[in-house]
């Protein structure tokens, strides 16, 4: 994939008819210019950064405290001694904030498609998959950032990862921001007017987060209800948490990684499906509304 | 070779047919006038030629690149402007432009160009870095189109790019637009419902209710309906009487 840049044009005001392909310069400036307005849309919306700081922020000044007496956490891996219950959650509200902001880019989706602004991207003439994989990776830049600020807040509260941790926990950021943000990308497929994102919240976000050792470990829920303890191993999110968790400590929990790379895989995968106007949902759409 | 060549295209909302059989070809550098009274199918022909549906049945070929089989070859050649408002409101004039141009695989400093002229063009240059919000519905419209010819397209697809503007700007729009065609080389395709935007010397295509009614220069549509004026004839052709817009054009 080679091209000269600029793009060359007969000088007329059009495009050359016999134009040469793109290159992979052409590809890097589409995916910058995608990562840049997600990067602007983000920045232009502070209440979406500020709501995304203080939920998981809440749970760690508030809830974490409260529990932290209730809650005993004993020594298990990636642990080698007790941890306070705030070093416990925070690999988990690190997912938190990537559920969240995976599921936030949903919403976007559907947002542009309503108001339009989706069109702009689908008529690109790069291939469809690629515009995906660029939006889903600004996506996962604004859901890392964010995480980074969280947890630089948690620093001065003082629940510190060892230092060289902040580090190593960014491939586990990256890989399970990008899991989170297929799986909305897949969602926002299938959810057709903005109002249906409530049921995504209630069946999707809360569930997910709830139902995986972000708040607790899987030994105690194993204890408390077997049923439950199946339903969070069944549960892609835990397997973010606990990537995250192991990253933290310069370790790979291979399980948690081959499972986030497979689910990754399928999400992303059922996602260009459902935006191939060929194949997906998309087409099956256009058959049941639209303006003639 | 034509710059738009839709073929026997159909197209199906469950089981309401929305394109029937329709086929036409669209000349190099002309301005052709989709001419359809709402919901005649000029939105679903728009969608299916921009490739946002699939074209199941029929093909359309833009500058001979098939949508279906290379869809990106033929978007390269495609300038859209939708009926809808498709700019980033929380964005500026500027900032929109630019994330177009990336979209097409444009560098900075040839994009910075480009917006410059495109700009100029649409007679928009002092607007470049307000806040798309900020302007008036013409306005909007004149920074689509501006979008619409960044990447140097040959064929322009407009759809009702002038519903809900007032007389000045739609005439403005059209003018420029018209122009395009004359100094560009630009091929247009100018859907609309309104008749007064068609010119004596355009060609046109008539759509009503999914089916294509007529097609040829004005002059042949009307002497093929007994028609006396374009208006009468595209009253005869869909069965009612057209819009002649909020307020005829000058």
């Amino acid at each position: 994939m080679t091209m000269p840049l600029p793009m060359e044009t007969n000088g007329s005001g059009t495009l050359p008819l016999k134009a040469p392909a793109f290159g992979l310069a052409n590809y890097l400036i589409c995916l910058k210019g995608v990562l840049v307005r997600e990067g602007l849309r983000f920045l232009h919306q502070r209440e979406r950064f500020i709501s995304s700081l203080v939920r998981p922020l809440l749970w760690l000044f508030i809830f974490a405290a409260g529990f932290r007496q209730v809650l005993g956490v004993s020594i298990i891996p990636p642990y080698k001694t007790y941890v306070l219950y705030e070093v416990y959650i925070t690999p988990g509200l690190c997912g938190m904030i990537l559920l969240f902001s995976g599921m936030q880019s949903s919403l976007s989706m559907v947002y542009d498609r309503e108001m339009g602004n989706m069109r702009t991207l689908l008529i690109s003439p790069f291939p469809r998959w690629f515009l995906l994989v660029s939006k889903l990776l600004a996506g996962v830049t604004v859901s890392i950032a964010q995480v980074y600020v969280f947890l630089a807040v948690a620093w001065f509260w003082g629940v510190k990862a060892p230092p060289l941790g902040y580090l190593m926990v960014l491939p586990a950021l990256f890989l399970g921001g990008l899991m989170l943000c297929s799986l909305g990308l897949l969602l926002s497929s299938m959810i057709r007017q903005l109002e249906n994102f409530a049921g995504v919240m209630n069946f999707v976000i809360f569930p997910m987060y709830f139902a995986s050792p972000a708040l607790y470990p899987l030994w105690r829920i194993q204890e408390s209800s077997p049923l439950l303890h199946k339903i969070c191993l069944a549960n892609p999110f835990t397997y973010v948490v606990e990537l995250i968790r192991f990253a933290f400590y310069g370790q790979i929990d291979w399980m948690s990684l081959g499972v986030v790379a497979g689910f990754t895989v399928l999400f992303l995968g059922g996602a260009i499906i459902a935006y191939d106007p060929s194949r997906g949902l998309m087409t099956r759409k256009q058959d049941t509304g639209g303006n003639a | 070779m034509a710059a738009l060549d839709v073929s026997t295209v159909s197209h199906s909302y469950g089981a309401r047919r929305a394109l029937n059989d329709v086929s036409f070809q669209i000349a190099p550098a002309s301005f052709t006038v989709l001419l359809g009274l709402n919901g005649a199918g000029k939105t679903t022909l728009f969608s299916l030629i921009s490739h946002l549906y699939d074209t199941r049945h029929g093909s359309i070929r833009i500058f001979g690149h098939d949508i279906r089989r290379a869809p990106g070859e033929a978007l390269r050649r495609l300038g859209i402007v939708f009926q809808a408002r498709t700019l980033d409101l929380d964005l500026s004039v500027y900032q929109n432009l630019s994330y177009h141009a990336s979209l097409h695989g444009i560098g900075r400093a040839e994009a910075r160009r480009r917006i410059d002229a495109v700009m100029e063009t649409v007679e928009m240059s002092g607007k470049l870095h307000d806040k798309a919000r900020s302007l008036s519905g013409g306005q909007m419209r004149r920074v689509e189109i501006a979008r619409a010819l960044l990447h140097q397209p040959h064929l322009l697809l407009l759809d009702e790019a002038t519903v809900g503007l007032d007389v000045q700007s739609r005439a403005g729009i059209l003018a420029n637009i018209r122009r395009l065609v004359a100094t560009e080389g630009i091929s247009v395709f100018w859907a609309t419902h309104l008749i007064d935007e068609v010119g004596d010397g355009d060609h046109v295509v008539v759509l009503s209710n999914g089916n294509l009614v007529a097609k040829g220069y004005v002059a042949e549509v009307v002497a093929a309906t007994g028609a006396k004026t374009i208006g009468e004839a595209f009253a005869k052709l869909s069965g009612k009487t057209p819009a002649a817009g909020e307020e005829p054009l000058p």
